[in-house]
């Protein structure tokens, strides 16, 4: 009896460590899957949690280019970048949307760490971009005011 | 199906510069209707760049991504006449792909 009980307990363990090899063995492939863990995150803090990170540092290396004023912040144009080497991900939060992720990308070997986009801002904001390079998380952050939101209507 | 994206590709060297500039509405699904109700969100969900065969950039959307989203970036190993492609899916499943050679 005893020894059944823990049979069940290693066979639970090793079911438990097979899954968690599953899922590092998803994140490693390009084609990420969009999770709405990640997406409905209302922090940086919850957004790296969901990403598999516990801790980040700021980063000196890592640009954020945008206007320090929005007219319009249904379209706020957003160019991240970073000189760091080994960069595999990065992302754009805006910290105080209904969710704090707004797009990441998986950067291939070539790629350069370098991605202008556009995003919506509900309000005046900081704006984050999250860098793994090398296995480490890094940020950076820029104040963006915004005189006409654009989430909500 | 959705709307042609506008894809621009350019070669300097062998970096190749893309800038795409898809047609998606990227409802959020926090606005309402004249009539009060919420408008379900409609948003581009995945994207994936290939050259070639060779993917260059995967990315993923949120609904905070701006009305008809522009993305522009650069990557190396490239060559006048690739082939550039570019695909998305929404959150509705709705996918389109788009492509253009690289001059």
């Amino acid at each position: 009896m005893d020894k059944k009980r823990r049979d069940m307990i290693r066979i639970g363990s090793a079911l438990s460590m097979a899954f968690a090899a599953g899922i590092l063995k998803a994140s490693d492939v390009f084609g990420a899957e969009w999770s709405p863990k990640v997406f409905d995150a209302k922090s940086l803090d919850a957004v790296l949690k969901e990403l598999g990170g516990d801790k980040f540092a700021v980063s000196p290396d890592i640009t954020i280019t945008a206007p320090e004023i929005a007219e319009n912040g249904a379209v706020v144009p957003v160019a991240i970048s970073t000189t760091l080497p080994k960069t595999e991900y990065m992302a754009i939060l805006v910290e105080k949307n209904p969710s704090a992720m707004s797009a990441s990308f998986n950067i291939p070997p070539g790629t350069e760490p370098n991605i202008s986009t556009r995003v919506k801002m509900g309000t005046t904001s900081n704006v984050i971009a999250l860098v793994k390079a090398d296995g480490k998380w890094l940020t950076a952050s820029k104040e963006i005011k915004v005189t006409l939101g654009g989430c909500g209507g | 199906m959705g709307d042609p994206m506008r894809i621009r590709a350019t070669t300097a060297g062998d970096v190749v510069d893309v800038k795409i500039l898809m047609r998606h509405d990227m409802e959020t699904g926090q606005r309402k209707d004249a009539a009060g109700k919420v408008i379900p969100g409609h948003f581009i969900q995945n994207l994936v760049i290939k050259s070639n065969d060779r993917i260059v950039l995967d990315g993923l959307f949120g609904p905070s991504v701006s009305k008809d989203p522009y993305l522009a970036f650069k990557f190396k190993g490239g060559a006048k006449g690739d082939k550039i492609s570019v695909t998305w899916t929404d959150n509705k499943g709705d996918t389109r792909t788009d492509q253009t050679i690289a001059s």
